[in-house]
């Protein structure tokens, strides 16, 4: 139980600060941290690849998945990037990827509405008296079976991640032998492709 | 995904924008060596601190052949060209130039490229690198100066294709100097030197991804003027940034148009002159108590090209607990990073100045200035004297008497770095040049170099290199460059025989156990040192002393003085915000029995 005498004496600007970053303000409170899903467009080279993952060690953010690909346009990557922390630490991390040089768009899906998908592929055992148990729940999970073999099995399943995980929880008592997972892709839902305003903050003008 | 081993297609190349003429420009095939030497000369380079070696030695042979406009200056060891550049860079506001060989050169020049990446200083280091098809095989003198330098530059290149190499070198320049300045290393392997092609400088580039700061927020400067309109105990804080953007006579304007007091940080120091009232010195962890007071009873903090770092901010929680803060900065990564901001301006520091200057009204400060009074003169900057010993707060009073604030002042790192910060009182920007953000020791020597390469035929006020014993010694070999340019600058080594910084830490916090400070065992004769490097070496011990050997380091005008000021060692320089705390704890005396006394 919190006493008024455990309370920090703060003021009003170190409450709003607080505020601002999503920091807590009281001890035992939690602080607000958050998953954000990142979309970058960078040059497509592994030295512009490697500028974006050393940022995140460099810096000490948080890293939960990342993913890259190259674009319809072959100069271009795109990676997704889930990442973790408070509203400064997600603010630090936008316009840290934003200064790179090799970074052409940096855009934070979360807030707005946008799909999320992932690819597993999960090689599992099966006997004559599971293997219509796993193909029931391969089934519901929309999984589809890409090789077999006498003993075992390979499923090719995408998704949210929730129901990656939960495929995967579901065929754990059969005797997982593989799991492959590509990380998370995602795009912002709507027709235009990328959001024309940027954070107020900012206030940059492309040099393109 | 496409690997870096395979030449960039067509479109990922820069734009060039199609009115752009090349400013320079050869038909005929040349090799990469030349493309470089001339690609410099276009650029306007006028310096480059350089040390040769095998993958750069066909660069060195052009430069015999081609007799270029730039001077080649040949540096003792690499890191000292770094510091050279980065020297030069600050006292004249142009980029500084470094080229070096592959692997050790390239390595050596770290901890300048570092330094010069946390204090937002314009240099290009060019680094030979081996043959691309040796890249990988641990060649001889091979060493990843991209994957090594990646988070400590602004960017950097490795040129595959010699028909990459002109608008590369273009392009770094353009990077290093444009919007938050920093360090750019450009890679070039030795084929690459020898492979030929035709020469063309390209007038600007155009980079897709390097986005700078448009116009500031008219918006937000209207905010930022109600929010000064409103506050009745306005600050403002000063930083580098100001320096940058050539903004220091607009920030006078503003402060003394709104009659607001001035803090600056140790990079601000010279963008306000420390003889106006409204000055209260620096802020921070050696901060004045005045400038530190305020801080933390501020109602408005107006933050000018700073960044709030740990040594300024102390415990950041409890820093300023009052105020609301503006904070105009050309970097958006530098907005709320560390204390979140009520009002951001990103723009260049100038330009949101010239806008800001006329919507701010005259202030009625008198009340605040008036408490800030009382706080000078509470705990006012001071130390003994009359004992007859010598201290190096009186050295630098005696030096900045001499040269009356109008020299460029050069520091190394340590106590004698916060002492010229706490008592020199600085008049002019760009007339002070240290390491801050990485705290480099080794930086001052080389550094007041490049500093006087930079001034020759634009300003005649002397290069002054205050350092320390401990680190004068980590690049003294760049003497002899100093020397042999016939430079005359004047180096004052505040020598206590102590790495006097971490001596004083240990005394405060470590219950006085000087482990591995004692330098009295392996210092050397300094005014002999100076005499082998074929400069003027003096000395003084005592106070008296002080005025007659400056006189006689001034009157030496064809080459370096080097000044051995033997002081006390046991002296500490306070105040002092002990290492994470709140910036209201500063220590303003000795408290400690002191060991040597």
């Amino acid at each position: 139980m919190q006493t008024e005498m455990d309370m920090p004496t703060l003021t009003p600007q170190q409450i709003l600060r607080k505020r601002k970053a999503g920091e807590p303000l009281l001890p035992g409170e939690l602080e607000q941290v958050h998953r954000h899903t990142i979309a970058v467009l960078l040059e497509n080279t592994i030295g512009a690849l490697i500028r974006v993952v050393n940022l995140f060690s460099a810096r000490g953010f948080n890293l939960e998945s990342v993913t890259v690909g190259e674009t319809d346009d072959p100069t271009v990557s795109r990676m997704t990037i889930v990442t973790t922390g408070n509203d400064r630490i997600i603010g630090q991390v936008l316009r840290q990827l934003d200064r790179l040089i090799d970074t052409l768009h940096v855009e934070d899906l979360t807030g707005g509405s946008f799909v999320e998908r992932e690819l597993c592929l999960l090689k599992v055992r099966y006997t004559n008296e599971t293997r219509a148990a796993i193909m029931d729940t391969a089934e519901i999970f929309r999984g589809k079976v890409v090789d077999i073999t006498p003993n075992t099995m390979t499923f090719e399943l995408t998704g949210p991640t929730s129901k990656i995980e939960a495929f995967i929880k579901l065929m754990q008592p059969h005797g997982i032998l593989e799991v492959a997972r590509s990380g998370r892709v995602a795009m912002r839902r709507s027709s235009g492709s990328w959001l024309t305003h940027e954070d107020p903050i900012l206030n940059l003008s492309s040099e393109r | 995904m496409r690997t870096d081993t395979i030449p960039l297609v067509r479109s990922a190349r820069p734009v060039l924008s199609p009115e752009s003429e090349p400013v320079a420009a050869s038909a005929e095939p040349v090799t990469g060596a030349e493309i470089f030497v001339r690609a410099l000369e276009a650029e306007g380079v006028e310096v480059v601190f350089g040390h040769p070696g095998g993958a750069v030695i066909h660069i060195y042979d052009e430069i015999a052949r081609l007799k270029p406009r730039f001077q080649h200056i040949l540096v003792r060891h690499e890191q000292g060209g770094t510091h050279m550049a980065e020297g030069y860079a600050k006292a004249t506001g142009r980029v500084g130039t470094v080229l070096v060989t592959s692997g050790p050169g390239a390595t050596n020049t770290i901890t300048g490229i570092a330094d010069a990446y946390m204090d937002s200083i314009p240099i290009v280091v060019f680094t030979g690198q081996v043959p691309t098809k040796l890249i990988g095989n641990d060649a001889f003198q091979e060493t990843d100066t991209i994957g090594i330098t990646r988070s400590i530059t602004k960017h950097s290149f490795l040129v595959r294709d010699v028909r990459d190499l002109a608008w590369t070198i273009k392009a770094a320049y353009h990077i290093a100097r444009t919007g938050r300045p920093g360090p750019v290393v450009v890679d070039l392997p030795k084929d690459v030197l020898l492979a030929k092609a035709p020469f063309a400088y390209p007038e600007e580039v155009h980079l897709r991804g390097y986005r700078l700061p448009g116009p500031p927020d008219p918006e937000r400067i209207r905010e930022a003027a109600e929010l000064i309109a409103a506050s009745r105990r306005p600050l403002l804080y000063v930083g580098g940034g100001t320096i940058n953007a050539n903004a220091a006579d607009l920030l006078t304007q503003l402060a003394r148009k709104a009659r607001i007091p001035v803090t600056t940080t140790l990079h601000g120091l010279g963008a306000f002159p420390e003889d106006d009232p409204l000055s209260l010195g620096m802020l921070g962890m050696h901060g004045t108590w005045y400038a530190n007071q305020a801080v933390q009873h501020a109602d408005l903090i107006i933050a000018v090209g700073a960044r709030f770092d740990d040594r300024v901010t102390g415990r950041v929680d409890s820093w300023a607990p009052y105020a609301k803060v503006i904070h105009i900065d050309i970097d958006p990564s530098c907005i709320s990073k560390n204390v979140p901001v009520d009002c951001a301006i990103v723009g260049d520091v100038r330009e949101v100045l010239e806008q800001l200057l006329p919507l701010v009204e005259p202030k009625d400060t008198k009340e605040w200035l008036a408490k800030i009074e009382y706080w000078r003169n509470e705990c006012p900057l001071t130390y003994e004297k009359g004992d007859g010993k010598l201290r190096a707060q009186y050295v630098i009073e005696r030096i900045r008497a001499r040269t009356g604030g109008h020299a460029v002042v050069v520091t190394d790192v340590g106590q004698h770095q916060m002492w010229t910060a706490q008592y020199f009182r600085f008049l002019h920007p760009r007339t002070h040049i240290t390491s801050g953000g990485l705290g480099t020791m080794g930086f001052g020597l080389p550094a007041a170099i490049g500093a006087a390469f930079g001034l020759r035929g634009r300003s005649d006020w002397p290069v002054v290199c205050i350092s320390g014993d401990g680190g004068f010694v980590m690049n003294a070999q760049e003497l002899g460059v100093a020397a042999a340019h016939r430079l005359p600058i004047k180096v004052a080594i505040i020598n206590n025989n102590f790495l006097g910084m971490v001596r004083q830490w240990q005394e405060l916090f470590h219950e006085n156990r000087f482990s591995h400070t004692d330098l009295s065992d392996t210092n050397p004769d300094f005014v002999k040192l100076a005499e082998a490097f074929h400069c003027v070496g003096l000395r003084a011990t005592r106070p008296e002393e002080v005025d007659a050997v400056l006189d006689e380091a001034w009157k030496v005008n064809d080459r370096p003085v080097v000044i051995d000021f033997q002081v006390v060692k046991e002296e500490l320089v306070f105040p002092m915000v002990p290492a994470g705390a709140s910036t209201s704890e500063m220590i303003t005396k000795r408290l400690t029995p002191n060991a040597f006394v």
